[in-house]
């Protein structure tokens, strides 16, 4: 079966990524009495989920009792324009209370009401207070609360270890993975029954993101190399505040529970500008005065919502705008204000991490003064297209849950709404697998030419004497895909980038690199280009192909919805597997909402 | 602005040496932006870890200048003029420059006997915020493991990383028995297995902790009391011997079902 030259695992259920999904997966194939193993790419723990701040939105009306599923569905809805797929949105609004409270159970410590209920926070596009939270380290809570409870449960978990392909069986089933781990460059197998990706996001594509050097988007590009299918790969969030000063934090992330605790946005004329962006959509319920929108804060029924926490795609248009008129802040962004809202007690009490962040970072006192913020690289909201119940792909045996799987938020994703994605999916994909397991359908044999082929092409860069350093390649990249496929897109700078990536392939294929493959970084990185290079073709054809604006995709050519685009998202297929093959794309029609579901939409605000 | 020299500790287990960088300063800049930076020009294959860059992960933990430091959150501009020495924690073995193994802290995580709270009532747990803020104290540990490097039970005694978890897993012990729902007992285990007793509270790991958790005053001190009056008072220990069984497994407490 295996080849004995290489260290080899076998498990039921192998889960590549440690974030929220993962680590969910993991406890629920382990409660099905199944094996399971868990790679992640860093150490237990340090996954992208720590840097969630806000909160995670679920439906469970501890502060307003008139909340409940089907609000959540239709605001989750109405935030990803339409595009979602309406049985996960379904699912996750219906699903995502149960998930939270599961967490107390293992060990969270949630905010609390006065009465002892866990305390939910306002976020932009919920309707209702919604967001379970601790402080602004949710996420953090999150993530060190499933890994403790999957560390009781005695789950294998692989640190520093690099997945570089999934490896089939003679049929085309997904047989397992073959990677390396990072301290030492030794190559390993692992030989599994059901693979779940839940490898998170590709940000690390372009130059201002928030995420962190493992947003590389292996899973997407994996799973489309293995045959899967990827959608709405066009559709990237760009997270309105990020930090625009120190150049060397640009980008890292100011949570937008400073707008749902009263922080507002003004221009550099002092002015609330986002009172000036209020698209008709959202116009019916958005507070049209700064008096009304003060109001709402205290008391939901008081006023309307003010317009800063309008849909995160509404807020970093708008702010780009601005900027682009000459109304920005020193270092190109606008200014953030909470301090001149609220006490300095209560911005470090509901703020702490924000609060630590400016003061350390920018030696900004947020209490005091002004934020400077802007638009940054921040979600994908495309990804493995997936059966809404299971998780699984086209891929018999491959399963996505997280942000690496499609479908969920549509064409924009409401904050808050990802951290519940995380357990509501990463619990779906775990038992999906041990279903999948149970009928009896799995993997019989394990394609040693699939782990020999990836292992040949990992090595190559060590092996060039000559060739550039992939930092200075991965740095181009990424201005690259900021300049040409970035927030606001057009017809000109797509086709360029499409040429672009002709160029970028080339020269991943003549890295080298020094040194040898004990931890190091620059062939880390070389590794990690392929993958980058499949994501930034995938988004560049689906933005090229979506001739209209909706949700994170902007087109300054086509500047409006168009309402035949928005019945079909477009999947991308590999023709021949590799990174480098041609990508196919065929039209995928969305899911028709059935007319109880499609009634909730169309009730008045 | 002027150069600064970088002095980097190269090397893997068999032994290393300080390298000299020389880089022109950039405003603003953190110890991490300059470690980068040296990757991506002269020493790409300088070995570091690090994820989120904002002090939220706990994963570029060094000794800066001799000190346990987060090198995302400390400023270039805060650092006295010279030379700026970065070297590996020094508690952890090397696995290669700045990297170092911590899979100790990984072993003590699975010895901690879990969180094991009562059934869940219909629609949740009630608890008060002032219950819980005591666990949210601890809860917002990073992980970054500078309160185990400093701690010089270990960083001085490497045969009592056998039978001693240090300072970070000593506030994971303070939360879960502090923790309004938990009905499982770590007293003995603490005592026993976890080694509190070889703390004598010298503070290094409060000094250290990126987060202000305050690790002596509200875990460690407490957690010794708690301790003591369990073990040495006769009244209890009398209590103790007739009526419980001591459930310090994970496995023990791990007797929730999935809802």
């Amino acid at each position: 079966m295996s080849d004995p030259t290489y260290e080899h695992h076998e498990y039921d259920v192998l889960i590549i990524g440690a974030g929220g999904a993962g680590l969910r997966a993991a406890i629920e194939a382990k409660q099905r009495g199944l094996s399971v193993g868990i790679i992640t790419k860093s150490l237990l723990g340090k996954a992208h989920t720590v840097m969630a701040e806000g909160g995670m939105a679920a439906a469970m009306g501890n502060v307003y009792p008139e909340d409940n599923w089907m609000v959540h569905f239709r605001d989750t809805m109405r935030g990803g324009k339409y595009l979602n797929n309406y049985r996960m949105a379904e699912l996750h609004a219906k699903e995502s209370p149960q998930r939270v409270w599961e967490l107390e159970q293992w060990g969270a410590l949630f905010d609390r009401t006065k009465d002892g209920k866990i305390l939910q926070r306002d976020f932009g596009g919920h309707r209702f207070a919604r967001l379970a939270h601790v402080g602004d380290r949710t996420g953090l809570e999150l993530i060190r609360t499933l890994q403790q409870k999957v560390v009781s449960m005695g789950t294998d978990v692989f640190m520093e270890c690099k997945v570089l392909q999934l490896v089939h069986d003679a049929e085309g089933r997904i047989a397992g993975c073959v990677g390396y781990w990072r301290a030492t460059g030794e190559f390993v197998t692992f030989q599994a029954k059901t693979v779940i990706l839940a490898t998170g996001g590709v940000g690390k594509s372009w130059k201002f993101t928030s995420n962190s050097w493992e947003g590389t988007g292996d899973g997407h590009a994996m799973a489309l190399w293995a045959g899967a299918k990827l959608i709405d790969m066009e559709c990237i969030q760009f997270h309105p505040t990020g930090m625009v000063w120190p150049l060397s934090v640009r980008g890292l992330l100011v949570t937008e529970s400073v707008r749902g605790d009263g922080g507002v946005l003004r221009n550099s004329l002092g002015e609330r500008f986002m009172f000036n962006y209020v698209p008709d959509m959202f116009r019916a319920e958005t507070a049209d005065s700064e008096e009304e929108g003060d109001k709402w804060y205290d008391d939901h029924s008081a006023g309307r919502r003010p317009p800063e926490l309008l849909p995160r795609d509404e807020v970093a248009r708008a702010i780009n705008s601005e900027v682009k008129a000459g109304r920005g802040s020193p270092h190109g962004g606008v200014f953030l204000d909470i301090a001149s809202r609220r006490t300095p007690e209560f911005i470090r009490r509901r703020l702490p991490s924000m609060y630590h962040q400016f003061m350390e970072l920018a030696g900004v006192d947020i209490t005091r003064e002004a934020m400077e913020i802007g638009p940054t690289c921040h979600y994908i909201m495309g990804g493995v297209q997936v059966d809404a119940d299971t998780e699984e792909t086209v891929v018999p045996g491959l399963f996505a849950a997280g942000e690496v799987a499609g479908g969920m938020h549509g064409a924009n994703r409401l904050g808050g709404n990802s951290l519940s994605d995380l357990v509501v999916f990463g619990r779906r994909a775990g038992l999906g697998a041990a279903d999948y397991i149970a009928a009896g359908n799995a993997a019989t044999s394990f394609n040693q030419d699939e782990v020999d082929a990836a292992i040949k092409e990992a090595l190559a860069p060590l092996e060039r004497t000559e060739g550039e350093n992939p930092y200075t390649v991965h740095h181009e990249l990424q201005e690259m895909m900021q300049a040409d496929v970035g927030i606001i897109r057009n017809a000109v700078e797509l086709e360029e980038a499409s040429n672009k990536l002709d160029e970028f392939t080339e020269r991943i294929k003549h890295v080298a690199v020094k040194g040898g493959r004990a931890y190091n970084p620059g062939w880390n990185l070389a590794t990690d280009l392929p993958a980058m290079m499949t994501v930034c073709r995938a988004t560049t054809i689906g933005a090229t192909l979506r001739k209209e604006s909706r949700g994170g995709h902007t087109r300054e050519d086509f500047p409006n919805p168009d309402p035949e685009l928005g019945k079909i998202n477009f999947a991308q297929s590999s023709d021949g597997g590799h990174w480098d093959s041609p990508i196919t794309v065929e039209e995928s029609p969305i899911l028709i909402l059935p007319p109880e579901l499609k009634a909730l939409l169309e009730e008045a605000h | 602005m002027a150069d600064v020299t970088m002095r980097v500790w190269r090397g893997d287990a068999s032994g290393g040496v300080f390298e000299d960088f020389v880089l022109e300063q950039n405003d603003g800049e953190v110890v991490l932006d300059v470690i980068h930076r040296i990757q991506a020009t002269d020493a790409p294959d300088l070995a570091c870890r690090w994820n989120c860059k904002a002090g939220k992960c706990g994963s570029c933990s060094a000794e800066v200048n001799g000190k346990p430091r987060l090198m995302c959150m400390t400023r270039m501009d805060t650092l006295p003029s010279g030379p700026v020495t970065v070297a590996p924690m020094k508690t952890f073995p090397i696995i290669r420059d700045l990297v170092t193994d911590v899979s100790f802290n990984f072993v003590q995580a699975a010895k901690v006997p879990a969180l094991m709270p009562p059934p869940m009532p219909e629609g949740g747990y009630r608890m008060f915020q002032e219950d819980v803020e005591r666990g949210q104290e601890f809860r917002k540990c990073i992980e970054c493991f500078m309160c185990q490097d400093v701690c010089h039970v270990i960083r001085d005694h490497e045969d009592n990383k056998q039978h001693y978890a240090g300072p970070r897993f000593f506030i994971r012990y303070a939360e879960l028995e502090m923790h309004p729902l938990d009905q499982n007992d770590r007293r003995d285990f603490i005592r026993e297995e976890a080694g509190l007793g070889y703390c004598n509270i010298t503070k290094c790991c409060t000094e250290v902790c990126p987060e202000h958790i305050k690790i002596t005053d509200n875990a460690i001190i407490p957690l010794k009391e708690r301790i003591v009056d369990a073990h040495y008072d006769p009244v209890a220990w009398l209590g103790r011997k007739i009526r419980r069984k001591p459930k310090t497994s994970a496995e023990a407490a791990d007797v929730q079902p999935a809802p």
